[in-house]
């Protein structure tokens, strides 16, 4: 059988999107003439990118990760406190950050497995919880600051034959990617959005359902310290880092098509949601639209995207071009086998 | 309200396509008032389709309706049902937490004044209940204190009550058990002698002859032939309905060398709900276990398989005793199980027939990613499934083609014993036989078979022993080819039958 490439369902809208609102940069932004105009958008979209990867792991097994914006603070907060403007402390507080996010999702994970609480109840507590643990550490007030080595990963860039200068960030986001992308090819991704699918099915092959979950939120809280570790370095040290992040992440997996509820969508989807979202901010900033818009321009979206697939087949067998699938029977002969 | 005046319903060459394939090739259909119709053909035949037509779900691309001589067409399910036509779906429609009143009247609520009028709607639900003999039912009842047979008898009481003289019944024994099926035929029957016009929709060989006045065959979308019951003989029914005569209805019954050592032992084993249990099942043996629903026959498969595991006894797995927990355990010591609702956990419909296929290799076993790629075709091939390509979603299959996706998952790890629970339910007669010949080929290569299924013609004429179940317990043990009298004698708790 010969290797073709093939859209996931529900991921070509997203990528259309995407499209479009590339070529609208191009025409709206002298800056975007050039690559080095994308790869700062890719820069500055990838902490949102690797976080709506986290997400999907989560959503496409059927759950929600809310804490994750929390996540990201604590971590920004964490950091900038242990290492406190000190060089050498750079290489164990990242490991201790990242540490510090599979915890959080190890917590989530067992919660929701294990004491059978849904996990947007789990994760919403979890923000909470985070919330204002920091509060009380910080007295609203972050101290310390992060020091250049930790920056770097969030500001520097290298230098890469022909595309000259590339971001740290987007290095990482790619690899990040990379893998996700793999994972979700091989046999324990399949597995997992099977579970989001259909848990007893997943149960009765002889899968273990419980800890494919778990899976899915130690991934989205890995990630989520990732995520910090790069807004670190874009951002000041401050409470609000995160705020409000979980939410677009998951407009963005949901804008890519992923099914709420899990069982289907990409993972390379959600990630091109996350760069359209960030695409499409920039675009309304360079057409002066007030950056007050961006949470009710997220908020339709989220309603329009998810209106979209559960109008489902109906809306979208009257705007296919071709006969996909036939839905109600089988009526021609098909070839036999 | 209801009168007596019969409804006839004609539809003349309906013709219907989707996205330019043809579904319906020109179907003609005549219901009488007091007549119950059946419609057979094998999945993907247009059974469905013709159903939605008559309801007014689909408009036909060509062809008429005539209700009472009057040419009519139906821009939905309301005009339909304004016609006196209702369909009764196969899953039930009912609001669990209301009452049987509400649910009727749900959404058309008499009102007086300003409030819904309980007592007249519960007075006319009752009305309705008592015209169809059905005194076991209170209006003020809970949908959710009621059986399924008593929620499909207010699935049709909903449908009386707009005035329906044409029901519809698509699959209505397929949610039923064994003895609820006979509250059912009642229940048909005294539809019919009330005059209303029933178009029957099923597999069910029997069903169809105990029940129907006058059967449609269909293939393909196309009308094959119908005639009154009493002219035509099941054989007759299943070459109009494949286009062939399949003969001989099963592949050939092991030989006494063919057996192997035994592969599956159960020695004295129970749980909650089934006990003393000794079962053994050896290589190149299919062991039937017969019993009515409820009996015990799907609890010994899940008890096998880990889900409702034994508390007590032994399990043997080639000669070994194994402690089988959970179906994880089960699956690496080579059992398999295929539940008997391929939607409700054989499946994950959204995922490929690819994914699907290899579920339980993923799922289960370790490391054996490597050997995943290659043979996902050879499998289907094996089990002879038709789909578009191993990347269509299995939602979009017919029911016999999702059932052999579930025994390709299985067979794709191998198994040395396999459980099969109602293996042919709700598939039709092409793909039924390919199970059975599939089941047989896998017996042949030494693999275990426990087969269970409530259709005994099914299980007598796959098995090489027939194992009874009543009552939680094992009731007894009938050779290969066993009449249907002898099975079901144990079965009810009567002893060997004369039969046997």
């Amino acid at each position: 059988m010969t290797w073709r490439p093939r859209l996931a369902e529900g991921t070509a809208p997203v990528l259309v999107v995407l499209l479009l609102l590339l070529v609208g940069l191009a025409i709206a932004g002298p800056a975007y003439d050039e690559p080095s105009g994308y790869l700062a958008l890719l820069k500055r979209a990838a902490p949102l990118m690797i976080l709506a990867i986290g997400q999907y792991f989560v959503i496409v097994s059927g759950g929600f990760d809310l804490s994750v914006g929390a996540l990201v603070t604590a971590g920004v907060v964490i950091a900038a406190r242990l290492i406190n403007g000190s060089e050498s402390a750079t290489a164990w507080v990242i490991l201790f950050v990242l540490g510090f996010g599979l915890l959080v999702g190890l917590v989530n994970g067992l919660v929701t497995t294990k004491l059978l609480v849904p996990s947007f109840i789990v994760t919403l507590g979890m923000l909470l919880v985070l919330d204002g643990a920091i509060f009380l550490w910080t007295g609203g007030a972050p101290r310390g600051a992060l020091s250049a080595g930790f920056r770097m990963f969030g500001r520097g860039a290298v230098d890469v034959p022909v595309l000259g200068a590339v971001p740290w960030s987007v290095l990482i986001l790619l690899a990040i990617l990379a893998a996700a992308a793999l994972f979700m090819r091989g046999g324990t991704g399949r597995a997992l959005v099977a579970a989001g699918d259909n848990e007893a099915a997943v149960r009765l092959s002889g899968g273990r359902v419980d800890r494919l979950r778990l899976l899915a939120f130690v991934l989205s809280g890995l990630l989520a310290a990732v995520a910090s570790i790069l807004l670190g370095g874009f951002a000041s040290v401050s409470a609000q880092v995160g705020n409000g992040l979980e939410f677009r992440a998951i407009t963005a997996v949901v804008l890519g098509g992923v099914l709420l509820g899990g069982g289907r969508g990409s993972v390379v989807a959600a990630a091109a949601g996350a760069l359209s979202l960030e695409a499409l901010f920039t675009l309304l900033n360079l057409l002066g639209v007030s950056g007050a818009l961006e949470s009710a321009v997220q908020g339709v979206i989220i309603i329009a995207a998810v209106a979209y697939a559960a109008l489902g087949s109906g809306v979208r067998q009257r705007l296919r071009l071709w006969p996909k699938q036939r839905n109600p029977e089988r009526p021609a002969q098909p070839a036999s086998s | 309200m209801t009168s007596g005046i019969a409804t006839n319903v004609r539809l003349t060459g309906i013709t219907k396509s989707f996205l330019g394939v043809p579904v319906l090739r020109g179907v003609d259909l005549e219901l009488r008032g007091g007549e119950v119709h059946a419609v057979m053909g094998e999945n993907g035949a247009g059974k469905s389709t013709l159903l939605k037509v008559l309801a007014g779900v689909h408009r036909p691309d060509g062809g008429t309706i005539e209700v009472d001589g009057a040419e009519v067409s139906f821009a939905g399910p309301a005009d339909a049902q304004r016609a006196g036509i209702a369909i009764i779906h196969q899953e039930f429609t009912l609001l669990p937490h209301r009452s049987v009143a509400e649910n009727v009247y749900l959404g058309r609520e008499p009102v007086r004044g300003m409030q819904v009028d309980r007592r007249r709607m519960v007075a006319d639900t009752r009305e309705l209940l008592d015209w169809l003999g059905e005194d076991g039912i209170d209006p003020t009842d809970a949908v959710s204190s009621l059986s399924v047979a008593q929620r499909q008898v207010v699935e049709i009481v909903k449908a009386l009550s707009t005035d329906a003289r044409v029901l519809g019944m698509d699959e209505p024994t397929a949610a039923l058990a064994d003895h609820e099926v006979e509250l059912l035929y009642d229940l048909v029957r005294r539809l019919r002698e009330r005059g209303i016009a029933i178009l029957y929709v099923s597999h069910r060989m029997r069903e169809v002859f105990d029940l129907s006045d006058r059967i449609t065959v269909l293939k393909d979308g196309r009308f094959v032939t119908c005639a009154p019951t009493g002219e035509l003989t099941s054989e007759d029914l299943v070459r109009h309905m494949v286009g062939r005569d399949l003969g001989e209805y099963y592949p050939d019954r092991a030989a006494p060398d063919d057996l192997g050592p035994v592969r599956l032992a159960v020695r004295g084993a129970g749980n909650d709900r089934v006990r003393d249990l000794n079962i053994e099942v050896r290589a190149g043996e299919i062991v039937g276990l017969a019993g009515l629903q409820g009996s015990g026959r799907s609890a010994v498969a899940r008890a096998v398989f880990g889900v409702e595991p034994f508390t007590r006894g032994v399990v043997e797995v080639d000669g070994v005793a194994q402690r089988v927990t959970r179906p994880r355990t089960a699956v690496r010591l080579g059992i398999a199980l295929v539940t008997e609702d391929r939607k409700g956990d054989g499946l994950a419909l959204r995922q490929s027939v690819r994914d699907n296929t290899l579920l339980v290799r993923r799922a289960a076993l370790s490391g054996a990613r490597s050997r995943a790629k290659s043979d996902v075709k050879a499998l289907l091939d094996m089990v002879t499934v038709v789909a578009r390509g191993e990347h269509q979603e299995v939602r979009f299959l017919s029911g016999g083609n999702q059932q052999k996706v579930v025994l390709a998952k299985w067979l794709a790890v191998e198994p040395k014993v396999l459980v099969v629970d109602e293996p042919t339910r709700g598939i039709d007669v092409g793909a039924k036989r390919a199970v059975h010949e599939l089941l047989r080929d896998l017996a042949k290569r030494g693999v275990a078979v426990l087969m269970i299924s409530s259709e005994l013609p099914e299980l007598i004429g796959m098995s090489d022993r027939i194992l009874v179940m009543h009552d939680g317990a094992p009731a007894g043990e009938l050779p290969a080819g066993a009449s249907e009298g002898a099975v079901m004698a144990l079965a009810t708790g009567h002893g060997v039958g004369d039969a046997a």
